[in-house]
């Protein structure tokens, strides 16, 4: 019987082809803008969270000042490192770092780029990868080597890209320091910053080569990473009140660092990349509702339209359950495939737009999957009314009606 | 009762509104057809021709009265189990042919068999038989729009026997047709009657069309008023 209905309704279907494309249009708009919001949505948050990792996985970056009053806040000395290595818990690496801005100069080629002093375990705490050559030694950071790893940019605007930069000798300010590494392209940060336009030498080599500020107390921040699985929010906890007994602030004196916390970042940017997906997800549902009741309102019409066919069915021996189940199948036949055709616009709409977005394009079945099942469910429920009136029809009254 | 009984009808009454807007469209009709009968019902409109006629049909029930169709009491039965009697047993013919507008002429003759659940090579045999049974063997794939009033017709006819019903119900057969149609159709009617034997039950209000029939029923008021060529009157 279900095969029969079936069989028939597909009949009415392609009989009707106009009036059906119309009627499934509501619901192809509907499950494409639902279906292609969410699958968006879900690409900007995944980009987010790997731009964040980009700068470094659990990396914690603690800097002098705070964003409102910068200027004069001392900065730190190796003994904070050292505090901050061997008393806050869920640490697994500290790296002091110093930054400069110089010009880097190889021949006649010229390039002012942000000069990076660390130490050599700053390259796992920040994700950094070698392309070429090899990272400094915690020797070469004591003895304040003039040696450097560099970033894609730089390459390409010294040397050139696709040249070997290893054992060239780049100039900075009055100091020859030899390229020892290639790091491996990390491309844009989530600011339009550029990860690879840098020169990452020894701390040590900057202190006393670029910025002339010899002392252990010359330290501008300090790159943070945690253990895997540790709440950021405690260690942020540990280090502010390590801090503060240090720098001996007490009472209501404010904070003269500040954290910066790139796991907490990550969250907070997803989960208001969340919220925005449910509400235009939620926006795009109410689109969908609308074409379950563009079905409705079709089917309806089409009973009354289609009274007299009813009636000739009624009279060659048709049931009313028979004809109940003919404009069921119809409706949900027609919202499957309105889900169906969404389910394919919204495949192709994800693909155009994440290009233009420049998102990357995630897949969800079960964002597909829900909305086919909720076109196969508006269709049931929309069509279920047209379908109870179009079987209580009387064959005298459907057959005599013009 | 014979074996031969087709239609057992028994002070059939039909009352149409309730209080004083009621309405006897037939009052206590007493009918025998017999098995393999032409019957021509006449009569003016409002007589009760058209009520009589959906009560032979399955199509409605009798407001009081005993109907016993090939000794089934109709009257007793729900609309799904009077729908499943004109499914197996009846056929119908119309006026207005009611075929599915832009439905090709074998899907129209199709439409009964998909309810019975042949399968599709027995619908299209069956429907192609049938088609060419009524002189259409060609005219298969064309829709309504493309046949000739006589062909739609044909094509309604096809559908009606598809299913080798007992019993053919034709209301105004011939009455969307011109007179030359109106022969052909008619021929068409009579042959089904005279070489398969079906029963024909036709309403008609034309004096010439009603002369195919061997017997001409009368409706007058809600009433039989006269039955002539009654192969076996018993009333």
């Amino acid at each position: 019987m279900i095969f029969n209905a079936l069989l028939i309704a597909l009949r009415e279907i392609r009989r009707n082809l106009t009036r059906s494309f119309l009627t499934v249009l509501g619901i192809v708009i509907g499950v494409a803008a639902v279906v292609t919001m969410v699958t968006l949505g879900r690409g900007a948050t995944e980009q987010v969270k790997q731009q964040i990792s980009k700068m470094g996985s659990n990396l914690l970056i603690l800097r002098p000042g705070q964003s409102r009053h910068f200027q004069g806040a001392s900065q730190f000395g190796l003994d904070d490192v050292k505090a901050v290595r061997e008393q806050v818990r869920g640490i697994r690496e500290v790296a002091p770092f110093v930054s400069t801005n110089v010009p880097a100069v190889y021949q006649e080629n010229e390039r002012a780029t942000d000069i990076q002093g660390t130490t050599a375990n700053y390259f796992a705490i920040a994700n950094w990868e070698l392309a070429l050559g090899r990272y400094f030694t915690d020797e070469e950071v004591a003895d304040g080597a003039p040696v450097a790893v560099i970033g894609e940019t730089i390459r390409k605007e010294l040397f050139g890209p696709g040249v070997d930069p290893i054992g060239c000798k780049i100039r900075l300010k009055s100091t020859a320091v030899v390229v020892i590494g290639l790091t491996v392209e990390k491309g844009q940060g989530g600011w339009g910053d550029d990860y690879d336009d840098n020169i990452i030498t020894p701390y040590t080599m900057v202190q006393r080569r670029l910025t002339g500020r010899k002392s252990e107390h010359y330290i501008s921040q300090m790159m943070i990473a945690g253990e895997d699985g540790y709440p950021s929010v405690n260690i942020v906890a540990d280090i502010n009140a390590l801090m503060r007994e240090r720098r001996n602030l007490t009472g209501n004196e404010e904070d003269d660092f500040n954290v910066f916390d790139s796991l907490q970042l990550a969250e907070v940017i997803s989960s208001s990349t969340k919220v925005m997906t449910s509400l235009l997800g939620a926006v795009a549902g109410v689109s969908l509702l609308v074409g379950g009741i563009g079905i409705m309102n079709i089917m309806l019409v089409s009973v009354t339209e289609r009274t007299r066919e009813i009636g000739i069915r009624l009279a060659i021996g048709a049931r009313a359950r028979e004809v109940l189940l003919q404009f069921l199948v119809e409706a949900v036949t027609l919202s499957c495939v309105g889900g169906v055709s969404g389910i394919l616009l919204a495949y192709g709409l994800c693909v155009w737009l994440a290009e233009i977005v420049g998102a990357p394009f995630m897949f969800d079945p079960k964002i597909n999957l829900v909305a086919f099942v909720f076109s196969a469910a508006i269709g049931i429920i929309f069509g279920f009314m047209p379908a109870r009136r179009a079987a209580a029809l009387d064959p005298i009254d459907a057959l005599r009606h013009e | 009762m014979s074996a031969e009984a087709l239609i057992h009808l028994r002070g059939i009454t039909k009352t149409y509104g309730s209080g004083d807007a009621a309405f006897d469209a037939l009052c206590g009709v007493d009918l025998n057809i017999t098995r393999g009968e032409f019957v021509a019902v006449m009569g003016p409109s409002g007589s009760g021709k058209s009520t009589l006629m959906n009560l032979l049909g399955c199509l409605d029930s009798p407001t009081s009265g005993s109907y016993q169709f090939k000794g089934i009491p109709v009257e007793t039965l729900n609309k799904d189990q009077r729908s499943l009697i004109r499914r197996h047993a009846l056929g119908f013919v119309f006026q207005g042919f009611n075929l599915l507008a832009r439905t090709s002429a074998l899907e129209n003759v199709e439409l009964p068999l998909l309810y019975r659940g042949y399968s599709r090579k027995q619908r299209h045999q069956m429907a192609r038989e049938a088609l060419a049974s009524v002189g259409l063997p060609d005219k298969e794939r064309n829709t309504p729009a493309e046949l000739s009033g006589g062909q739609q017709q044909r094509v309604a006819i096809a559908r009606a026997i598809v299913t080798r019903p007992d019993t053919l119900f034709a209301d105004e057969p011939t009455g969307n047709l011109d007179s030359r149609t109106t022969l052909e159709i008619m021929d068409l009617l009579r042959s089904l009657n005279t070489d398969r034997g079906i029963s024909i039950i036709m309403v008609t209000h034309e004096d010439s069309v009603a002369a195919y029939a061997r017997r001409i029923i009368h409706v007058l008021d809600g009433l039989i008023a006269d039955d002539v060529g009654t192969p076996s009157a018993t009333h």
